[in-house]
Parts: C-alpha cells; sequence; structure tokens
C-alpha cells in the first residue's frame, strides 16, 4: 500500500524538483551570498570571503535602507491594499448592479491595464505623467497647470500607476465571490429593512472573507516585488525618494556590483514577504475554526 | 486518520532514489562532443547612436575567417548603457561558460577586473606583436594593472571640453572665438546670455545620478580637478576629504541651477538629458554651451545618431578654465576604451589574435574617425585622412596636455556615486554645499575606512 501510494505522487514529484531547483536554490543561494563579500568586480568577486553578518549591521546603520523599506511598506499599503483592492472591490460591487453594457465596458477598460506587459504598461505609465505627458496635456486644456509627477511627487506616480495596473486582479476576485453570495440572505436581511451599506458590511464582506484574505495575499506578495515599474518610471530617484526594496537591492548588486550587500536587502524583501504571507494565512484560518 | 511520521520519511526518500536514478540515467547518455572547428566569442557594445565598433567587428570578422580556416568569430554585440554594459559583461565573466574571450572594456575598470580574475595578462603576447610600438606611452598605461603587466589594448581615448554654439552666442554679443579664463567668466557669459534671450539655456553641465558617470566625467570632475584639490591622492594611495575644492565645485553647480544658468533640476535628473542637448538643444539653438567629450561630432556627423550638417560651422571648442585661472589653465578628462582577452578563454592565443586583427590600423583608423575618438596609434594619429575627419580633431587632441584620469581603484564606483548624490542633493535644494560635502565624505570614511582618506 506504501508503494502504492507513492507512485501515485510521482507525477507530481518533477515539479517538486523543479521549484526546489528554480525556486528554492536561488533563494538559499541568495541568502548565502549575502553573508559574504561577493561582487561583481575586484578581488571578491575571484575569492568571496565569510563576512558574518556584515552586510546586515551595515544595513541599519545605511540610510538609504531603513528609507526603501518604509516606502515599500507605503507603497504596498497605498497601492496594494488601499488602492487596488478597495477599487477592485468597489468596481465588482458596482458591476452587480449597474446593466451588462456598462459593466462589460468598465471590466474592458480595467482588464487592458493588467492584460499589457509590465514593461508597456511602465512606459504607458511614463507617458502619462511626465512632464509634457498626457496628465499635464490634460491639465493644460482646462487651465492647469500640471506638476513634474515623476519629479515632485514620485511616490503618488508610481502609486497611481501600480494601483492602475493591478486593479483588475481584485476586480476579477471579487466578481467571482460576489457572484457565489446565496441572493435569499441578501434579499432577507432586505426584507428585515437592512440598509445598503449594513447589507454590505454584515452580510456581503463577512462571506467573502476568504476571498478578501487570500485576494491580499496574493497583490501584497506581487506588490512588494514591483520592480519595472519602478525603475523605468524613477529608476528609484530622485534622491532615492521612490527607491523601494527591490530597487535598492537591485542598485546594490548590479550598479555597485555589491552582490553581498545586495543579496542582504533581498533577503530582507523575502522576510517581509513571508511575514505579510504568515498574517494573511492567519486571517484565512481563523475563519474556519 | 494520520499517518506515522517515520512512513511518510520513508514514501519520500523512496521518490527521491527513483528521480535520482532517473536523472543519473539520463545524465550518463553521452552528449556529443562539440565539433572540432574553434569558436571565438566577442562581446562589446552597441546602442542606436555607438556602432561604430560594431561596423569594425564585422569587418575584423571577416578578415579574420578567411585567414584562419575553421574559426569561427560569433560576435555578440550588448545592447545597453554604460552601465548596464558593465554590469552584463561582468555577469558573463563569472563563469566560464559564459566569458567571452574578447572583449570591450572601460578603461577604469581594468584594475578591478583584474583583481577578480577576469582578464589575461597580456605582456607575453604583445612582445610578438610589431604594432604594439605604434601605441603611445599613455595609452600603454591604460591597459596596466597595479602589478605592472599589461592586460588590455586601448581602442581610442578622450578628453572633454566646452562646446558652444558660435551664433547663439555671437547674438548675446560674445567676441568670438570665447575662451573663459576662470569660473567666473563662464558665469558672467552665461548671465549675459541670459539677459539677452532668457529662452536660451546659457550653460549647461551635468548634474545628479541621472546622468551617471556622464555627471562626473562631463561636469564635476572639470571643477573639482582645476581647483587647488582633486580626488585622490595617486602618490599616498588615498581619497580625499575634507577640501575646499569639493564645496566650491559643488557651488558653482549651485549657482548655475540656481539662477537657471542650466536646465531644471528636473530634467538634469532625467537619463536621457545629453540626448536633448545632441539631438534638440544644440542643432536649434536652445543652448549655448556645456560640457562634454571629444566623441560629440560622431553624434552630429553623417551616420550619426543626429546629422546636423551645420554643426562644422555653428559649433566651436573652448578649454574648460581652472577655478582662478591657475596653471596649466585648463582642465579635462579623459577615460577611453579598450580590448581585452577573458582569463578563461579556451584559445588565448586566437583570441590574441583576433585582438590583433580589430586593431589593426586599418580598423583603428576607421574606429577613431567614426566614433569621434583621439587615436592612441601614432600612425593613425598621423594619418591626414584622421586629421581630416572633423574640424575639432586638433582642438581635443591638444587637450591631451592638461587631462587627468579617474582613479581605477575597485572602489571607485561607489565613490563617484556619493559624487553624483551630492551633486543631485545640491542642484535640487536639498543640501547647501557645505552639508553636501560634508556628507560626502562621511559616505567615504565609510566606504574605504579611515585609513585610506586625507584631509586636503
Amino acid at each position: 500500500m506504501t508503494i502504492r501510494r507513492s507512485l501515485r505522487l510521482l507525477p507530481v514529484v518533477p515539479s517538486i524538483l523543479l521549484l526546489l531547483l528554480f525556486l528554492l536554490a536561488p533563494v538559499v543561494w541568495s541568502f548565502y551570498a549575502s553573508f559574504t563579500d561577493a561582487s561583481l568586480s575586484g578581488k571578491a568577486a575571484r575569492d568571496p570571503q565569510w563576512v558574518g553578518a556584515d552586510n546586515y549591521v551595515r544595513m541599519f546603520s545605511d540610510d538609504s535602507f531603513p528609507l526603501a523599506a518604509w516606502l515599500t511598506v507605503v507603497f504596498v499599503a497605498a497601492s496594494a491594499v488601499l488602492g487596488q483592492n478597495v477599487l477592485g472591490l468597489l468596481i465588482a460591487l458596482l458591476m452587480t448592479r449597474s446593466r451588462r453594457a456598462v459593466s462589460s465596458l468598465v471590466g474592458t477598460a480595467v482588464v487592458a491595464a493588467w492584460v499589457l506587459p509590465e514593461i508597456v504598461a511602465a512606459f504607458a505609465a511614463y507617458a502619462y505623467f511626465n512632464r509634457d505627458g498626457t496628465l499635464n496635456q490634460l491639465l493644460g486644456v482646462v487651465g492647469g497647470q500640471g506638476p513634474d509627477w515623476l519629479y515632485s511627487f514620485p511616490m503618488v506616480a508610481i502609486v497611481l500607476a501600480n494601483t492602475w495596473r493591478g486593479t483588475a486582479f481584485s476586480m476579477l476576485v471579487y466578481r467571482a465571490a460576489l457572484a457565489d453570495v446565496p441572493r435569499d440572505i441578501s434579499e432577507a436581511a432586505l426584507v428585515d429593512g437592512a440598509k445598503g451599506w449594513q447589507r454590505l458590511t454584515y452580510i456581503t464582506l463577512p462571506l467573502i472573507r476568504s476571498s478578501i484574505a487570500t485576494n491580499l495575499m496574493l497583490i501584497t506578495l506581487q506588490t512588494l516585488a514591483v520592480f519595472t515599474l519602478i525603475w523605468v518610471m524613477t529608476a528609484g530617484g530622485p534622491a532615492n525618494a521612490s527607491t523601494t526594496l527591490p530597487v535598492l537591492a537591485y542598485q546594490e548588486a548590479f550598479k555597485f556590483g555589491d552582490i553581498g550587500y545586495g543579496t542582504a536587502v533581498a533577503s530582507v524583501l523575502i522576510l517581509l514577504g513571508m511575514v505579510f504571507g504568515a498574517v494573511y494565512v492567519r486571517l484565512l484560518r481563523e475563519q474556519r475554526p | 486518520m494520520r499517518r506515522p511520521v517515520k512512513n511518510v520519511a520513508v514514501r519520500f526518500s523512496a521518490i527521491v532514489s527513483v528521480v535520482a536514478l532517473l536523472v543519473a540515467v539520463t545524465s550518463c547518455s553521452p552528449t556529443p562532443e562539440a565539433t572540432q572547428s574553434k569558436t571565438l566569442k566577442i562581446v562589446y557594445q552597441k546602442t542606436d547612436s555607438f556602432t561604430a565598433l560594431d561596423a569594425v567587428m564585422q569587418d575584423a570578422k571577416k578578415e579574420f575567417e578567411a585567414a584562419n580556416s575553421g574559426v569561427t568569430v560569433d560576435l555578440q554585440p550588448i545592447q545597453a548603457n554604460d552601465d548596464d554594459y558593465g554590469t552584463k559583461l561582468s555577469l558573463a565573466q563569472r563563469s566560464a561558460d559564459t566569458a567571452p574571450d574578447v572583449f570591450y572594456e572601460d578603461t577604469f575598470k581594468v584594475r578591478s577586473d583584474v583583481d577578480a580574475g577576469y582578464l589575461l595578462k597580456l605582456d607575453s603576447y604583445l612582445e610578438k606583436w610589431d604594432d604594439w610600438s605604434a601605441f603611445n606611452e599613455a595609452a600603454k598605461a591604460a591597459g596596466r594593472a597595479d602589478d605592472g603587466g599589461i592586460y588590455a589594448v586601448p581602442l581610442g581615448t578622450d578628453t572633454r571640453a566646452i562646446w558652444y554654439n558660435k551664433a547663439v552666442l555671437q547674438k548675446a554679443g560674445v567676441s568670438l572665438p570665447w575662451q573663459p579664463k576662470t569660473w567666473d567668466d563662464i558665469l558672467t557669459t552665461a548671465r549675459a546670455i541670459k539677459a539677452s534671450d532668457p529662452n536660451v539655456i546659457p550653460f549647461n553641465m551635468y548634474a545628479g545620478k541621472g546622468t551617471g558617470e556622464g555627471t562626473v566625467m562631463q561636469s564635476f570632475y572639470e571643477l573639482l580637478y582645476g581647483t587647488d584639490s582633486t580626488l585622490y591622492d595617486e602618490k599616498e594611495k588615498k581619497w580625499v576629504v575634507g577640501s575646499l575644492g569639493f564645496t566650491d565645485s559643488l557651488a558653482f553647480l549651485k549657482t548655475l541651477y540656481d539662477e537657471k544658468l542650466a536646465v531644471s533640476p528636473a530634467e538634469a535628473l532625467d537619463a536621457n538629458v545629453w540626448k536633448k542637448v545632441f539631438g534638440e538643444w544644440f542643432p536649434q539653438g536652445k543652448l549655448a554651451a556645456t560640457v562634454e567629450g571629444s566623441y560629440t561630432p560622431s553624434f552630429w556627423q553623417k551616420g550619426g545618431a543626429y546629422e546636423w550638417p551645420g554643426y562644422e560651422q555653428d559649433m566651436a571648442v573652448a578649454m574648460f578654465p581652472t577655478q582662478k585661472g591657475q596653471e596649466p589653465g585648463g582642465v579635462s578628462m579623459s577615460g577611453g576604451w579598450t580590448l581585452a582577452v577573458g582569463a578563461k578563454s579556451k584559445n588565448p592565443e586566437l583570441a590574441f589574435q583576433f585582438l590583433t586583427t580589430a586593431l589593426n590600423k586599418k580598423n583603428a583608423l576607421a574606429y577613431d574617425i567614426n566614433n569621434s575618438q583621439i587615436a592612441v596609434r601614432t600612425d593613425v594619429a598621423s594619418e591626414p585622412q584622421y586629421l581630416a575627419a572633423n574640424p575639432f580633431v586638433k582642438d581635443v587632441s591638444d587637450l591631451v596636455k592638461v587631462t587627468h584620469y579617474r582613479p581605477a581603484t575597485a572602489d571607485y564606483p561607489r565613490i563617484s556615486s556619493a559624487v553624483q548624490v551630492a551633486t543631485e542633493a545640491v542642484i535640487t535644494g536639498k543640501q547647501s554645499p557645505e552639508d553636501a560635502a560634508a556628507e560626502y565624505d562621511a559616505t567615504v570614511r565609510k566606504l574605504v575606512g579611515e585609513d585610506k582618506v586625507l584631509e586636503k
């Protein structure tokens, strides 16, 4: 019986192996490299030395790391948890009430940003927020004069861009979830005299709670890793004002050739992702005692 | 019902052993031997505005394959800016499987890449190459590492100067030819231009991290090396901190940007600002002057990225002055690129032969002309065709007398970045020149350690 069970697992073995090889191995290597002075050039490239926790110590004495960690949290909270999540839910709720034509039109518009390859979306956002870009030209039509968004408000620009790009995912998740909410409960509440917002907070939201948690987890992890969008739009600038952890890790590892420090930043990013993941998994669990 | 843990472990190990067996079996099957013909892998940079090297490599490939039957030259141009090219090259060099045989290498990276074990020592090969004696002595030193050996052969070098639009200066009533003697002369002229036409950018100098090495090579070092201070003390092998020259240089940039004599800070921080300088502002007469490299005509000449037939008449070159006109009266910076052979090359002899083909007189001449480089081969430098390539060859070649080289240490890229950060902080008004200089000093101390800095 044991053997038969093992055989039954055999088909998933290749995927497990591939995951180990291509997902876990780089993570382990990166973690290991963060304790060395590995670099792209110089003596340390030939013969990297074990430097213990030096890279981590440096991280906390370096001004750019705490700033990048803070900006990462701001970016995730503003563009994923608030932006994509709330906007996605709102659009999904409105779509359940709107006419079919309107809802499919809105759906297409929102999903269009999502199906674009990241680099294309990034350039589109760059062209939109640029000093002579679409946004400022539109403002010019109504007589206003917009600032140089990417320079004066880089975080606002990348948060809006990421919200624009990612809302479709949350919208799709919530549309599916809302479709599963049984109508009769809602109708019963209506008969009992519950107002619209009461039905939403006491019935709909609790019923789709697990979808909310799953969605939050997915978009948080996705947003933590956003690199191309920021790199194309602001390259982390001006003066590190939009340097999140992935951008910082890239700059350290590849611009300055300090792979040891870059991987240390990346390791912290992985830890941050795990913390977020753990919180959401707990949320999911609490739901079904 | 829960299964005992032991059982799970047994099952898992059974799976693992089956898979291990599979892997072992497949890897035992014989892989076909690579064909005996030899392949040389050549890596270099190619961009929409830099195709001169690609043309040389294509020619060298033809020549070399015709002369060596059975050898295939595999050209692998990398389309990227200087920084990204360097990163990609370093990544390829980390493993013998991906390391190129011959590659295009920036002079300021030679020493740190030799330390990394990426470059092959060429001394024994150069002895047997007759053309080596045609290279001038300063150029030969460009490929020398700390151990005294030569690891790279230069393609050409460059200098930096003030490029100005004669028509724009004339309109503002500046007498030509213009040659400022001090920093104040520059400001005086720039203010006069601003007063006569507020829409013209009078005197731009790069600043901030956006333009990367351009910020230091084509702007800040012209200032710093023209003060009584310097960046790095070559004798003591120490980095200079706390110098008045550094603060003064930042203050000069601040004046340029505060008085709007340069572009707006937002434009300066755009990594593509140099494209506007060459492609729009100079040809359209919107920019009076800037500091740029001797390769400038390569953008405007026929076949260049921003063809501008009028540049020979409209543009002129001036030497960048020292702060108060002190000796030697001017400043320039030089860099330049080389070709090198990979230390991990399987055919070093052939690779070196390819290098000599790519750098022979004919190819070097073509490259120096098409890329507006300053020749490093004396036989090329005396070619009439080279001297007549553009009207500025003599002007920019003369600057070799007052030129400086970057300290090519392994720490250099980070120091350079710290300088760029300081300029960015000053032009955006985030910090005063004094504060930015103090932060630079602190960064340098942290980067290289207390024993490698010098108060000056």
